[in-house]
């Protein structure tokens, strides 16, 4: 009985507010005569019609692909290099000072190099979102291998753990909490990127199909674009979580012993 | 087996020297299980990390099996005092295990065997599959020590091994290191600052000065191999040697410069 009061619970928890928000939505807009915000029960009539599939297919699915590769670069460069500068004080005192620079330069400010530099293709915007991905990944990489406990250390030299059993076993397990950290930064900052990469200079996407029913008053449709990329969001963090719980179950349970112990 | 001359470390850092180990010689012969006991802060823990060749000696010399050690040397495995933080929390406890045997480049059915008899050794066969974060401290012990075993060492160092679990854990894991050790014939230098436990457990004990460290005394224990929690502790002999290795190092205490201001009283070192 508890156990079911307790998942009613979890599920009220979970929908309680995106469901009021949504009624609040609904009859608010439901007389509205501004054409720039027009009823959501119009917005949902368009829905349909404007994604299903045609547009599906050759917007949503390129944009998609693009932040795939884009944010799988931004994870195997940012941890690669995260690697090799925390595990190297001299390499750390070098280049860390540039970094901070690199950091701070906003990714939208480099669309526009970009383009020359790389031409209007997807090459670009695949660049553009690693731009902005690779950061928090490689930072907290950074963070997390300096961290590695030294005890752990001595043990793998002892027992003499070198090499990619190492790297895989110890390192990168060690920093594990941090880079999934990194990543979940990373991923609200490539959803971003994605619909910004596709403003200039292109023929197709999600951030320009958007952009097009905007410029064309098409204000019903632009606002299913907005929806769709929250649902992407949305389906996106839920990916994410369930990924996490399996790379990080040893450290929430490791965390939750020892709140338990304190 | 394990030789040690002259050895000498100085730590060098801001501006300040300190001379962790003065002068130490000593040698373990194949297959003897010695204890190595001092007041606290007189560098056993320098000494074990000069063995394991996790640090390098200001100067003198570390010898096993007639190696000169420069690096952690082959056929040597080391148990921390930390075990909490020398089992892997992302590894199963099978696979704590079975990690350096990985390293090492055994056959997976050699490792599984290893891995399945080292853990039923220290009692844990049941445990193979949970988390080292899900075990008591002494179970978390007792992994380490698997691990150890099952690396199959020539030579086990322990570290303060028992330092941190409770006092009848203890005697279980005293228990278990003298039976691991007459099964498998390793030769065992056991660090301890606990004095009824450097005699109960080894068949010689060395005793080390306050820092700077010198070797104060080797003392054989002539008790029997066979050892009982109840009947050796109250074994007259072992009664005598233990006020002998209690006196020694209360002297070591006094006459420490440094070392000796620093620490409490011997009461730390009584357990049973």
């Amino acid at each position: 009985m508890t156990t079911v009061l307790a998942v009613l619970r979890r599920i009220l928890a979970i929908f309680a507010l995106p469901v009021a928000l949504f009624l609040i939505w609904w009859y608010a807009s439901a007389d509205s005569t501004n054409f720039l915000l027009p009823p959501l029960k119009r917005i949902l009539a368009a829905f349909p019609d404007t994604w299903l599939w045609d547009r599906f297919n050759g917007d949503v699915v390129p944009s998609l692909v693009r932040l795939a590769e884009g944010y799988a670069l931004a994870l195997l460069v940012g941890v690669a290099l995260g690697v090799a500068i925390g595990s190297s004080r001299w390499l750390r005192s070098l280049v860390e000072p540039v970094l901070e620079f690199l950091r701070a330069v906003p990714p939208v400010a480099l669309v526009p190099i970009l383009f020359l530099l790389a031409g209007l293709g997807s090459t670009t915007k695949i660049l553009v979102i690693i731009s902005g991905c690779i950061w928090p990944i490689l930072l907290n990489t950074v963070e997390g291998v300096r961290g590695v406990d030294p005890v752990l250390a001595d043990t793998c030299r002892s027992y003499r753990v070198g090499g990619l059993l190492w790297l895989r076993t110890f390192v990168l397990r060690s920093a594990s909490p941090q880079i999934v950290t990194g990543a979940r930064q990373s991923l609200s900052v490539g959803i971003i990127l994605m619909v910004i990469s596709e403003l200039k200079a292109s023929s197709e996407g999600l951030g320009y199909t958007i952009q097009q029913f905007q410029q064309g008053f098409a204000y019903p449709q632009m606002w299913t674009g907005v929806l769709l990329l929250g649902l992407i969001g949305v389906l996106l963090s839920l990916i994410f979580r369930i990924v996490e719980a399996q790379v990080l179950g040893w450290y929430h349970g490791l965390r939750a012993t020892e709140r338990a112990s304190r | 087996m394990l030789k040690v001359r002259s050895l000498r470390k100085v730590y060098d850092g801001h501006g300040r020297q300190v001379e962790a180990l003065r002068d130490i010689t000593f040698s373990v012969g194949s297959g003897e299980f010695v204890s190595v006991v001092g007041p606290s802060g007189c560098g056993k823990t320098t000494l074990l990390r000069l063995l394991a060749g996790l640090i390098t000696a200001t100067s003198g010399e570390v010898s096993v099996e007639d190696r000169p050690v420069s690096g952690p040397p082959d056929g040597l495995a080391l148990v921390f005092q930390e075990y909490g933080r020398s089992l892997f929390p992302w590894l199963r406890v099978s696979a704590n295990v079975e990690l350096p045997l990985k390293a090492k480049g055994l056959p997976r059915a050699e490792r599984e065997r290893l891995v399945r008899e080292s853990l039923s050794a220290v009692g844990l066969a049941d445990a193979a599959t949970a988390y080292p974060w899900q075990l008591s401290g002494g179970m978390q012990q007792r992994v380490a020590i698997a691990r150890a075993i099952a690396f199959q060492p020539r030579v086990l160092l322990m570290d303060e091994p028992f330092a941190a679990v409770d006092a009848q854990t203890r005697a279980d894991l005293e228990d278990l290191v003298r039976t691991v050790w007459q099964r498998f014939g390793m030769t065992l230098l056991f660090v301890t600052h606990d004095i009824d436990e450097s005699a109960y457990l080894g068949e010689r004990v060395i005793i080390l000065s306050s820092s700077p460290t010198t070797v104060m005394e080797d003392l054989a224990i002539d008790l029997p191999a066979q050892r009982d929690q109840l009947e050796t502790r109250s074994d007259p002999r072992f009664v005598e040697l233990r006020h002998h290795v209690y006196a020694q190092v209360q002297k070591a205490k006094q006459s420490g410069s440094g070392a000796a201001s620093r620490e409490p009283g011997p009461a730390a070192s009584s357990v049973a």
